[in-house]
């Protein structure tokens, strides 16, 4: 978009990704992120989206193609990426609090710094209260909570998220989804954002990635020119409907075509 | 706590209702003694012999507890080496089966002949029929950790001993708890079926299984009772031993531990 020189956050070219002797999955994709920039990746079920958060982490490697994050491999990247998943995947035997001291403990940061760093999450993402419950006396949105709390603990400059609202219903869908921004706010880091619903990519994102199922690739793009901070009450101007409405309907083509 | 009341008079209303059926199964057909003694005659016998049943008692706990418990140390490393990889797996399992299979009475004169009667053949023999559902338990907890958990904890750089130590461990400690259970019962049937063939030393000096022999030989049917009743209870101790532990270290997390507690 604006001619900076400096390196894109995270660059993914024609990447291709096969399993098997089966179709491919992703083909030939073409997307470039920019520095605190938020994207988000949609599509009908099937094609690929979970797969290219996968790639961008280095869980899975593409077939071909090359992918950066911050000109760096994926591998070597590692340390400055967060991935929130789509259940929250606490731990069951840790409570709320050790569950988001989990990527600093593995990481090996001190303590001290661990509980500082805990205390200050527990207070952005509301969950005080129960800091000492363990995950099953937890409703799923509070879990969400503690799963991006613990993503964020460990300070990315990117986070890779995969549908980690999709589980909810759409009021605490809806709330999260505001509190997630105001997070990024504060924090302002890069964030890769899968998600099949609408509203919710439309909302949060910069930009929109539309694919096209069989085999996977990119079908189109949109920016996201609506101001920021955006609140709840964006959700019923006719800005958001109007672009609302495009992108179901391109995303409604690459079904029946 | 009133709801636990009434679990405990229902069951103390079965064991009547128990006794006096048996009670009246010696009225209605007249049967001799030396077959079925009655639930009183049982009772004097256990209180006749009390300090050698317990002396029994005594040595058949050390048995199979000595086997309970190095089936759990060995199990578990065995299943952390199993967790390893698939060809560990693959080559290993089909005898660990085989120590599932194999007829616990078949080789425990093998066993006595090769050490000796006396209470390291019998623990070994314990040891060895409690080890597979340790081993089988324990292993499917381990490898059975959700592959995003995984991926979480690859994405924070976590070594591989992480993973396995803060992971795939706690992980399968409710699996582990499984397994102990039914090892628990099993490691009582393995000492117990030793000393069965430990023919050695006189009554009140051997365990359970050498004085249930030695009874049923001398027609002594009420200590005979009182024997496999002491059986019974030493089995229904090791069981709520590791009930009380499973509830004790999984209640606060584990589904499973809060439907084991008794309603």
């Amino acid at each position: 978009m604006n001619a900076n020189v400096e390196i894109p956050e995270i660059e993914i070219s024609g990447v291709t990704k096969q399993f098997g002797n089966a179709g491919p999955v992703l083909d030939a994709i073409n997307i470039v992120v920019g520095k605190q920039e938020f994207v988000s990746i949609i599509g009908p079920s099937g094609c690929g989206k979970s797969t290219i958060l996968k790639l961008i982490a280095g869980l899975s490697s593409p077939t071909s193609g090359m992918i950066r994050v911050d000109g760096m491999t994926p591998l070597n990247a590692r340390e400055t990426i967060s991935f929130v998943f789509q259940d929250a995947t606490l731990l069951p035997w840790r409570t709320v609090k050790e569950n988001i001291g989990l990527g600093m403990e593995l990481e090996r940061v001190p303590k001290d710094r661990r509980e500082k760093e805990i205390a200050t999450l527990l207070d952005l993402v509301g969950l005080k209260q129960v800091a000492k419950s363990y995950p099953r006396e937890l409703s799923g949105g509070m879990k969400m909570r503690a799963s991006i709390a613990r993503a964020l603990a460990t300070h990315p400059r990117v986070m890779l998220l995969d549908e980690p609202f999709a589980a909810l219903d759409e009021m605490t869908r809806d709330r999260l989804n505001e509190e997630f921004l105001r997070l990024r706010a504060e924090q302002q880091w890069t964030a890769v954002f899968v998600t099949h619903s609408v509203p919710e990519a439309v909302f949060l994102s910069d930009r929109i990635v539309v694919l096209a199922p069989n085999p996977g690739r990119v079908y189109a793009e949109f920016s996201v020119d609506l101001p920021m901070p955006r609140t709840a009450a964006l959700r019923g101007s006719k800005e958001f409907d109007a672009l609302a409405s495009r992108v179901a309907h391109t995303l409604r083509e690459t079904i029946l075509q | 706590m009133k709801q636990k009341t009434i679990t405990v008079l229902n069951a103390l209303a079965v064991f009547a209702v128990f006794l006096f059926l048996w009670q009246l199964i010696l009225w209605v057909f007249h049967v001799p003694r030396f077959m079925l003694p009655s639930p009183y005659a049982v009772a004097l016998a256990v209180l006749a012999r009390f300090p050698s049943l317990m002396n029994s008692l005594a040595i058949t706990a050390e048995e199979s507890a000595g086997g309970l418990i190095a089936s759990i140390v060995v199990g578990v490393l065995v299943a952390l080496v199993f967790a390893q990889s698939r060809w560990i797996r693959k080559m290993l399992y089909p005898y660990t089966l085989l120590l599932q299979t194999v007829p616990i009475i078949a080789i425990a004169p093998l066993i006595l002949m090769w050490m000796g009667a006396g209470l390291p053949a019998v623990t070994l023999i314990a040891f060895i029929i409690s080890l597979a559902p340790i081993i089988a338990n324990t292993t499917q907890g381990l490898i059975s950790v959700d592959e995003n958990l995984v991926h979480l904890f690859l994405m924070h750089n976590a070594s591989s001993r992480q993973i396995l130590f803060k992971l795939r461990l706690p992980h399968a400690i409710p699996n582990l708890f499984v397994g102990m259970r039914i090892a628990s019962g099993i490691a009582v049937i393995g000492a117990i079926t030793g000393e069965l063939f430990a023919g050695s030393g006189r009554v009140g000096e051997g365990g359970l299984g050498y004085s249930i022999l030695y009874a049923s030989s001398q027609l002594q049917t009420e200590y005979l009772f009182a024997l496999v009743l002491a059986a019974t209870v030493l089995g229904f101790g090791f069981l709520f031993l590791i009930m009380f532990l499973e509830w004790y270290f999984l209640h606060k997390w584990h589904e499973s531990a809060r439907a084991t507690e008794i309603e």
